[in-house]
C-alpha cells in the first residue's frame, strides 16, 4: 500500500505541466541532426521569446529514424517530427495522427534542408576509392548501417543502386549483382547512421564510410587532416522531411508553435545555421554562400526517380524485397 | 489450490492468503501481464508465417550465434569461474579480498559502459586490440567479440554459485583423498566435481540464459554484420522494430521463442536445485 | 614432493585467476577512468555537472529507489509465501518470479510498450483513469515508464536472495511461534526477519546496482534526453554524438557510473562480512 502510495505521488508529479507557464514542446528527429538542432533550439527559443514573451522548453529526442518513427506512434509525445525520410513520417499519418497532404504543408515537399550520400575515407585514400565501382573491389572495407532499421542506410543503398542503373543501363541481373558485390564488402552494419560514424571513425573499422554528407563534413571539421571526403559520380538528393504531429500537438495545444518552429526553419538565419552544419539549404541564395562547402555539381537522382518513398520502400526493403535477396546471396 | 491445501498438512502459520495474493497480483502486473502482450501479438502470425520467420536465414543464423556465442562463454566462464571460486575458498594471498569483492563488478556495472568499454579496448584503436591484431587476432566486430562481452557479463553467477558449495565442502575430504594416494586430477574428478556439479550446472545455465538474451554490451562490440554471422537475437528483435516497415508481430514472436528458452532453462536450473537440495536434506 | 607439487598448483591457479581478473574486470575499469580523463580534469567536471548529466542522475535516482522500495516489499512477501507454505505450482510460481533474471531487456522494454503504448491495449485503461482522476499519466517514454522497467528487470533481485536464507532456516521457529498464538506479523518481527537482515540488505544492495545501470529496457520507453533520459541512455547519447570530446563525455559519466558500482560493491562486502559474523 504504501508503495503504490508512494509510486502514484511521483508518477502524478510528473505531469508536463509546469505552474510558471513555461511550454515544454519535444521535437523527435532523428541521429545526425543532433547538433543542428541544439543550436536550432536556442535560436528559435529566442524568436519565440522575442514574439511571445514566453519561455518554451524544447526537447529533443534522436534515434534512428524508423524507429523514431515508431516511438511516436506508440506514444512518445512528439509535437513535431523533423525525419530521415518521408516514408517515416507516413508511417506516422497511417496510424491517424498526422493529417493527409503533410507534405505540401511547408515549402519544398517539407524539406527545409537537404543532404546527399558521399564516401568517407582516410587521409590519402589508400585504396583509391573514387567512385561506386572502387567499392567492390578486393580487400575494400565498407562501413554502412542497416537500411533494415537506418533511413540513411536507404539512401546509400538507393544511391549505389541508381549508379549500378546507369553502369548496366537499366540490366536488373547485373545491377543486383553490382550492389551484391558492394554489400560483400560490408564489414561492420550498425544499426543507425550515427553507429556506424563511430565505428568508422573512433574505432578505426574499414577503408571507407558510406555517409551523409553533413555526417562526412562533421568529420572532416572534427578531425581536420585526418579524413578525406569523396563525392561520387552519381548521388541521391536526400530529403529530410519535417512535420506537425497533429494528434498530440491539438492535445497539447501546440499546434500554433508546430507550425512557427518549421517554418521558421526557412529563414535565411535559419537556413545558415542549416548550411553552418553542414545540411545543405533549401533556399537558393543562401545554399549559393556554402558553395566551398557543398560540391554543387554532383549528379544527383531524387527519389522520385524510384517512384516516391512508399513504392522504393516496398520494392528494395520490404521483407524479401531486393535489399533481402541481394544481402544473402 | 484449496483442495491441496486440506490434502496436505495444512501449514499453522498464519499469512499464506495475503502473501499468495499479493505475490500474485504483483507478478502478473509487473511482469506477466506486459509478457502476456509479447505473446498475443505473435500469436497474430499464422502457423505458417511463424515456420517462415523462423527459418528465415537471418533469423537461423541470429539464433545460432546468440546460441552458440552464449555456450562459448557460458564453457569458458565455468572453468574459469571454477579455478576463481577455488582460488577465493581455499587460498589465502594477497589482494583476495579485493579479487573477492570485485566479481560482481559486472552485475553493478551498467551494460552499456561495459559494452562501449569493451570494444574500445579489443577495437584497433585500443591497446589490447591493437595487441591481438599484431598477432593476426580480431577481436572487436567479430564473434569472439561478442563472447568476450559475454564472457564479462556471466563470470560472476558461476563463481557465486559455486563458492558457497565449496566453503562448504570440507578439506577433510581431499585430504583424506590424498592420504588414501589418489592423483589430484581423481580427486577433484572423483570428490570434488560431483559435489559442484549441482552448484556448477545453475551457474552455467545462469549464465548461458543472460548471454543468449544479452543486448547491452554485446550490441557495441558485435558487427552486426549478417555475413559474418555477428548478428544477435536481440539485434534481430530490434531490427524489426526499428524498420521503416515496423514488424511488431516477427519481433513478438522472435522474442517468444527468446522467452520460451529462458523459462525452460530457469525451469530446469530451479528443478536442479531442488533435487540437490533435496539430497543434501536427506 | 607432495608438498612441493601443491604448492606449484596453487601459485598456477592463482596465477590463471589474477590473470582473468586483471584482464576481464579490471582493465575494463582502467579503461573508463582513463579515457575520461583524456581532456583534462576541467572537461571531466563540466561533463558532470551539464544540465543532462543532472537530469539524467534525477532520473535514474528516482527509478532506482522507487525499484528498491517495490522489490522489496514483494521480495519479503514472495520469499515468505515459498519458504514457508506448501502449495501446488510452487516450481512453477519461483520460476516465474525468476523470468526477469534472464529475459533480453529488450523484451521487458518491448512488452511495456505492447500493453500501454499508444496501440497497447491496456491504453484506454489508462486514459479512462487518467481522466477519472484528472490526471496526466503515461505509462511509456516517461518517467514513470523508466521506473516501470527497472522495477521488470530488477524484480526478482531480492527474493531470490531471501528464499535461500529462509528455505535454510526452517519453519520450526515459526510453527511453534504461531501454535503459542504470535500473529503473523509478530512472527516475521521477532523471528523471520532478524534472520533475513543481512540476505535482504544485500539483495537491495545488488538490485539498486542493477537498477541504476540498466540500459536495454529503459532504452525502449525513453526517449527524450534531458527529460527521461537515465544516465546508461545519456551515456549512449554522448557515445553517439559523434565528436571526440563527447565521447571523453560519455566516458566521464560513465566514471560516475563505476563509482557508484564501486561504493555498491563496497557496501556489499561490509554486509557480507557482517553477516557472516552474525550467524556465527
Amino acid at each position: 500500500m504504501l508503495t503504490a502510495a508512494c509510486m502514484v505521488t511521483v508518477f502524478a508529479g510528473c505531469g508536463d505541466k509546469k505552474g510558471d507557464g513555461t511550454i515544454t514542446f519535444t521535437n523527435v528527429s532523428y541521429d545526425p541532426t543532433r547538433e543542428f538542432y541544439e543550436a536550432y533550439n536556442k535560436m528559435f527559443a529566442e524568436h519565440y521569446k522575442e514574439e511571445t514573451g514566453k519561455e518554451i522548453e524544447l526537447v529533443q529526442s534522436h534515434g534512428g529514424s524508423g524507429s523514431q518513427a515508431r516511438s511516436v506512434i506508440e506514444g512518445n509525445d512528439a509535437d513535431v517530427v523533423t525525419l530521415a525520410l518521408a516514408h517515416d513520417i507516413t508511417a506516422i499519418e497511417e496510424a491517424g495522427m498526422i493529417e493527409e497532404g503533410w507534405i505540401n504543408e511547408f515549402d519544398r515537399n517539407s524539406s527545409p534542408y537537404t543532404s546527399t550520400i558521399v564516401f568517407l575515407v582516410r587521409s590519402g585514400n589508400e585504396k583509391g576509392i573514387n567512385d561506386w565501382d572502387d567499392l567492390i573491389k578486393d580487400g575494400v572495407e565498407i562501413i554502412t548501417p542497416d537500411p533494415k532499421s537506418s533511413g540513411g542506410a536507404c539512401w546509400n543503398f538507393l544511391a549505389a543502386w541508381q549508379y549500378a542503373k546507369q553502369k548496366f543501363s537499366g540490366d536488373e541481373t547485373e545491377m543486383k549483382n553490382f550492389v551484391s558485390d558492394i554489400y560483400k564488402n560490408v564489414l561492420v552494419m550498425d544499426s543507425g547512421a550515427r553507429g556506424a560514424t563511430t565505428t568508422f571513425v573512433e574505432n578505426g573499422q574499414g577503408d571507407v564510410l558510406i555517409a551523409w554528407e553533413n555526417e562526412a563534413l562533421l568529420t572532416l571539421e572534427e578531425y581536420p587532416g585526418e579524413y578525406e571526403l569523396v563525392t561520387p559520380s552519381i548521388s541521391i538528393l536526400a530529403e529530410p522531411s519535417v512535420a506537425v504531429v497533429d494528434e498530440n500537438a491539438d492535445k497539447n495545444g501546440t499546434q500554433d508553435i508546430a507550425k512557427d518552429y518549421l517554418e521558421y526553419l526557412y529563414t535565411e538565419d535559419a537556413q545558415r545555421l542549416a548550411g553552418e552544419n553542414f545540411y545543405r539549404p533549401s533556399d537558393e541564395a543562401v545554399l549559393k554562400e556554402f558553395a566551398d562547402t557543398f560540391d554543387l555539381s554532383v549528379n544527383l537522382c531524387t527519389i522520385d526517380d524510384f517512384g516516391g518513398w512508399d513504392q522504393a520502400y516496398a520494392d528494395f526493403f520490404a521483407d524479401n524485397a531486393i535489399f533481402d535477396e541481394i544481402y544473402s546471396k | 489450490m484449496k483442495q491441496v491445501q486440506t490434502k496436505r498438512k495444512k501449514s499453522i502459520i498464519p499469512g499464506f492468503g495475503i502473501s499468495m495474493g499479493v505475490s500474485v497480483t504483483m507478478l502478473s502486473l509487473i511482469i506477466l501481464i506486459p509478457l502476456a502482450s509479447v505473446l498475443a501479438y505473435s500469436f497474430r502470425l499464422s502457423g505458417q508465417e511463424f515456420l517462415e520467420l523462423m527459418t528465415r536465414p537471418n533469423v537461423v543464423r541470429a539464433f545460432v550465434t546468440s546460441i552458440g556465442c552464449a555456450l562459448a562463454a557460458a564453457v569458458i566462464n565455468c572453468i574459469f569461474g571454477t579455478i576463481l571460486a577455488w582460488v577465493l575458498v581455499r587460498y589465502e594471498f594477497p589482494g583476495k579480498r579485493l579479487m573477492d569483492g570485485m566479481i560482481e563488478l559486472p552485475f553493478a556495472l551498467p551494460t552499456a559502459v561495459a559494452g562501449i568499454t569493451l570494444t574500445k579496448m579489443y577495437s584497433d584503436t585500443g591497446f589490447l586490440g591493437r595487441a591481438f591484431e599484431k598477432i593476426g587476432i580480431e577481436i572487436a566486430y567479430t564473434k569472439t567479440g561478442i563472447v568476450i562481452a559475454m564472457v564479462f557479463i556471466g563470470i560472476p553467477f558461476v563463481v557465486r554459485a559455486i563458492q558457497p558449495v565449496l566453503e562448504k565442502l570440507p578439506a577433510s575430504y581431499e585430504e583424506a583423498a590424498v592420504m588414501l594416494g589418489a592423483s589430484r586430477f581423481r580427486i577433484f574428478w572423483k570428490v570434488i566435481f560431483p559435489e559442484i556439479a549441482p552448484a556448477l550446472w545453475t551457474g552455467f545455465g545462469l549464465a548461458l540464459a543472460r548471454g543468449i538474451g544479452e543486448y547491452g554490451s554485446v550490441i557495441y562490440i558485435s558487427g552486426n554484420s549478417e555475413k559474418n554471422g555477428t548478428q544477435v537475437v536481440s539485434y534481430i528483435i530490434m531490427q524489426k522494430l526499428n524498420s521503416g516497415n515496423v514488424d511488431y508481430e516477427g519481433a513478438a514472436a522472435i522474442a517468444l521463442v527468446l522467452l520460451i528458452i529462458s523459462f525452460l532453462m530457469l525451469f530446469i536450473i530451479n528443478m536442479i536445485q531442488h533435487i540437490a537440495s533435496r539430497r543434501t536434506n536427506v | 614432493m607432495k608438498e612441493k607439487n601443491s604448492k606449484a598448483v596453487k601459485w598456477i591457479l592463482i596465477g590463471i585467476s589474477v590473470i582473468f581478473f586483471l584482464l576481464m574486470l579490471v582493465l575494463p575499469l582502467l579503461e573508463v577512468i582513463y579515457r575520461a580523463l583524456w581532456d583534462g580534469i576541467a572537461s571531466y567536471q563540466a561533463a558532470l555537472t551539464a544540465p543532462n548529466t543532472l537530469s539524467a542522475l534525477k532520473v535514474t535516482l528516482i527509478a532506482t529507489v522507487i525499484a528498491v522500495a517495490v522489490n522489496t516489499v514483494f521480495g519479503i512477501i514472495a520469499s515468505w509465501l515459498l519458504t514457508k507454505f506448501d502449495f501446488r505450482g510452487k516450481n512453477v510460481l519461483s520460476t516465474l518470479i525468476d523470468i526477469p533474471f534472464s529475459i533480453s531487456p529488450v523484451i521487458a522494454g518491448l512488452a511495456y510498450i505492447m500493453t500501454f503504448g499508444r496501440t497497447g491495449w491496456a491504453k484506454p485503461l489508462i486514459d479512462g483513469i487518467n481522466d477519472a482522476l484528472g490526471t496526466d499519466i503515461a505509462l511509456v517514454f516517461s518517467v514513470p515508464a523508466v521506473v516501470l522497467a527497472t522495477i521488470f528487470v530488477t524484480f526478482p533481485f531480492i527474493s531470490r536472495e531471501i528464499i535461500p536464507i529462509l528455505y535454510a532456516q526452517g519453519r520450526d521457529e515459526e510453527e511453534a511461534a504461531a501454535m503459542m498464538g504470535a500473529s503473523g506479523f509478530t512472527i516475521f518481527r521477532k523471528i523471520t526477519f532478524p534472520h533475513m537482515k543481512w540476505g535482504l540488505l544485500y539483495g537491495i544492495i545488488l538490485c539498486a546496482a542493477r537498477a541504476f545501470g540498466e540500459f536495454g529496457a529503459v532504452y525502449a520507453v525513453s526517449k527524450a534526453r534531458g527529460k527521461t533520459f537515465t544516465l546508461p541512455l545519456e551515456i549512449d547519447a554522448l557515445y553517439m554524438a559523434g565528436s571526440a570530446d563527447s565521447i571523453t563525455q560519455a566516458f566521464a559519466v560513465s566514471s560516475l557510473l563505476v563509482g557508484m558500482a564501486l561504493i555498491m560493491l563496497i557496501l556489499k562486502n561490509i554486509v557480507e562480512y557482517r553477516g557472516k559474523r552474525s550467524d556465527i
